[in-house]
């Protein structure tokens, strides 16, 4: 028991570390791009130098995703063996197309991206940042086909004790994929966008006066204020989703422990799982009724009916999944609020410089905002797995390999104590880099071979 | 799927070739820049900016073949992948912190300055080193059948040793390729001195792997595959030789002859992994489990053996191109 517990925390701290920088990297590669094709209609420098000032932030972040992902592939095998036996028939191949289509196109063409720019043509260096953009979002693509397989597992049968692939349609185009990829792929958008909005208000802050950082600043805000409301709404229809296939889940999210109708939607409780009920709680009246089913007196599952009369428990654990929710629904809100506020101050007149040095300041604590949100939404669906490792199929407790306790604690420890230092390491330079860009540009041109490299072909 | 026979017996076998090579790859590959994070603390600060723009551009796609041959393993022989990884967590765990460290030095040394970069300089030559250590050592483990037996971690501490003078060597061969002046010079030194680890390695692994196993002892010392066998030492010594010679006569004038120390040893590594192949075959865990035994289902592997085929001539095609971009002698790495 000890060991399953400390392989899902050490699988936990892993894959949490690991996805911060992929949910920088997928949406912060189609921003490049758009830096670049700018650059290469408008021949503006400010452009230019948003791509060079951005594309240094997406290099430390691909290489921290890179390091973080190799930890992932061995971990399957060093901790969770069970996994591969049972489901390895159609886990494999996914995994398989990950790194094939996506991981190479990625490293390999990113040595172009980042050092190439005067070493080959204008249009094979924008190819190049193209390629890169793609191959990680197909690396999201795939990655997330297959766990949204694990929560909704079709297309396949049983032949003693292992899953074998029957139709391969269905399992990548499983009943919850489509709603997971654009609510990822969402989520990686207003992360970077808040990451942009966070570092350009810090640049303004400092004294930066640069047309180049009220440029980025703009772009962000805007882009943040975009995708918030597409977000919420495809939040929504993820939940409706789980709602169908996972009732235990959106139960545990919703802390509504007997399905009824009228159900209040909960802003605070304190869910108690050895008394079965709630203290504490304030809600709205027929909230999460009006939410799940569109309807005052809709019937919301209940946890009860996911507990056997002898204790044996088939939901999720409640009090981390409930709080979770809250977490991400709540970023989600203030980024709402953040990013509309930002744009309609910049829409008046003074533009940028107008803005209130207070809203600045909001603006750079939720720089890393993003991360909270994706974590919190990350925990709720995978928590809310619980007690299965891929829904129906397989339990976690079945997959963990027999390595001793105070092994798993050891290197636990090692890994956390490395991820901290990164994590404090990554934010730092992220801020230094912001600093050493203003003090430069404005009073130094950019490199003369830069320029001479890059002026768009006519 | 009948065309070359039963399929659940080439396709395992095509799936282990293709794992082969990726591994063979990978240990070139990502063994030179391994290798220049070991020289780098010999460099002085200008050579050590030098050393790290040689592999600048590469290590991110060369890591990537290790990934691949992990993934290889995870998707086509689950149950080997368990195993074989259960077996060896902790130096597992030890390469993956040092390929971490060393990864992301990478990065943030090129960002600071100062005693922050001098830091990351040590974080990267610590990645290397454990990684290299971790590496040397599973494969000792590895070839004395996955035991943790007094002897069997002995031998596993001399393959760490070995393997590392390994990296080292084929580090300080790729820096005779991609630097001048006096950095080549010292390059052809730490070259020359790290030979003999080299040659070491190869003794004992040679040695070890036929005593371990009566059955890899009569693969290699019966007649008459004794004889069909022989141009694999044969080959191997040569090459030694050869590496030998342009060792003592580097550097030559017009920078001629600068690519024959890391071409040869990429065929001299190539030689001993077929002799290693060729030891262990069927077996993927040793003496246990038979690549048969353990492989995924005939129609999982036909499914990923499509991608594979349409996705590799496309991998070797850019790794040929950003070789080719970024070819000559390394320049200040700048993002421009």
């Amino acid at each position: 028991m000890e060991e399953l517990l400390l392989s899902r925390i050490q699988f936990a701290a892993n894959i949490s570390f690991h996805i911060l920088f992929p949910t920088i990297t997928i949406a912060l590669g189609w921003v490049l791009l758009f830096f670049k094709l700018r650059f290469n209609a408008t021949g503006d420098e400010r452009w230019l130098a948003a791509y060079m000032f951005w594309v240094k932030i997406f290099a430390l972040s691909f290489g921290l995703g890179v390091v973080s992902g190799i930890t992932m592939s061995f971990q399957f095998g060093t901790n969770w063996p069970g996994f591969m036996e049972t489901v390895g028939n159609v886990a494999g191949p996914l995994l398989a197309y990950e790194v094939l289509t996506a991981f190479f196109l990625e490293a390999a063409f990113l040595g172009i991206m980042l050092f190439g720019a005067s070493r080959v043509p204008n249009w094979l260096h924008t190819l190049a940042t193209f390629l890169v953009a793609f191959g990680t979002t197909m690396s999201a693509f795939w990655i997330l086909v297959l766990n949204s397989w694990m929560h909704t597992p079709v297309g396949f049968e049983m032949r003693d004790g292992v899953v074998h692939a029957t139709d391969w349609w269905a399992i990548v185009f499983n009943p919850s994929m489509p709603y997971r990829l654009a609510h990822m792929l969402l989520a990686s958008g207003l992360t970077v966008a808040f990451l942009i909005v966070g570092v350009s208000a810090y640049r303004r802050l400092i004294g930066d006066r640069t047309k180049g950082v009220r440029l980025t600043l703009k772009t962000g805000a805007w882009l943040a204020a975009i995708l918030i409301p597409l977000q919420i709404w495809a939040g929504d229809m993820h939940g409706l989703n789980t709602l169908e296939h996972q009732p235990q889940k959106v139960a545990a999210m919703e802390g509504n422990w007997q399905t009824s109708s009228h159900v209040p939607l909960l802003l605070f409780a304190i869910p108690d799982e050895e008394k079965r009920r709630n203290a504490f709680e304030v809600g709205v009246p027929n909230g999460a009724s009006l939410i799940l089913k569109h309807d005052p007196a809709g019937v919301v599952p209940g946890l009860n009916d996911f507990y056997a009369d002898d204790g044996t428990v088939f939901h999720p654990p409640v009090a981390p999944v409930f709080w979770s929710f809250r977490t991400m629904v709540g970023t989600g809100v203030l980024m709402l609020v953040m990013s509309w506020a930002t744009v309609f101050m910049m829409r008046r007149k003074g533009g940028v410089d107008a803005l209130n040095p207070w809203l600045l300041r909001g603006l750079v604590a939720m720089t890393f905002s993003g991360w909270v949100a994706t974590l919190a939404g990350w925990y709720t669906t995978e928590i809310g797995r619980q007690p299965w490792l891929v829904q129906g199929v397989l339990t976690t407790e079945s997959a963990v390999a027999d390595v001793p306790a105070p092994m798993v604690a050891t290197t636990l420890a090692a890994y956390l104590i490395v991820y901290a230092v990164l994590l404090t390491a990554y934010i730092t330079v992220i801020f230094r880099l912001a600093r050493k860009a203003s003090d430069t540009e404005g009073t130094r041109p950019h490199s003369g071979a830069a320029q001479v490299a890059l002026v768009p072909a006519e | 799927m009948t065309l070359f026979g039963d399929p659940s017996v080439w396709l395992p076998l095509a799936f282990a070739a293709l794992m082969g090579i990726s591994i063979l790859v990978y240990v070139v590959l990502d063994g030179f820049d391994l290798g220049v994070g070991i020289l780098l603390p010999l460099g002085d600060e200008d050579e050590k900016d030098r050393m790290i723009a040689a592999i600048g551009p590469f290590w991110d796609a060369n890591e990537t073949w290790l990934v691949l041959a992990v993934g290889l393993l995870l998707v086509a022989f689950p149950v080997a992948h368990g195993v074989i990884l259960t077996a060896l967590y902790l130096p597992v765990a030890v390469m993956l912190i040092g390929l971490i460290l060393r990864g992301v030095a990478f990065e943030f040394r090129a960002k600071t300055s100062g005693t922050q970069k001098r830091r990351w300089n040590q974080a990267f030559f610590a990645g290397s080193v454990s990684a290299s250590l971790a590496q040397g050592y599973m494969l000792g483990l590895y070839i004395m059948g996955l035991e943790h037996t007094p002897a069997s971690i002995a031998f596993g501490v001399l393959t760490a040793f070995c393997l590392t003078a390994g990296y080292g060597f084929i580090g300080a061969t790729w820096l005779i390729i991609k630097s001048e002046g006096d950095l080549q010079l010292k390059a052809i030194r730490w070259a020359r001195t790290r030979l003999w680890g080299v040659m070491l390695g190869l003794g004992a692994i040679s040695l070890a792997s036929p005593l371990v196993s009566e059955r890899i002892f009569d693969k290699w010392f019966s007649f008459p595959s004794m004889i069909l066998l022989a141009p694999l030492p044969l080959m191997s010594g040569m090459l030694v030789f050869i590496i030998y010679t342009a060792l003592r006569h580097l550097p030559a004038r017009d920078d001629k002859w600068a690519w024959v120390p890391f071409t040869a040893t990429a065929v001299l590594f190539f030689l001993a992994f077929v002799g290693l192949a060729y030891s262990f075959y069927p077996y993927v865990v040793p003496e246990k489990l038979t690549l048969y035994e353990s492989a995924s289902a005939p129609e999982s592997l036909f499914i990923i053996l499509l991608g594979a085929l349409f996705v590799l001539p496309v991998i070797i095609g850019y790794t040929i191109l950003a070789y080719t971009v970024f070819r000559g002698k390394a320049t200040e790495l700048r993002y421009d």
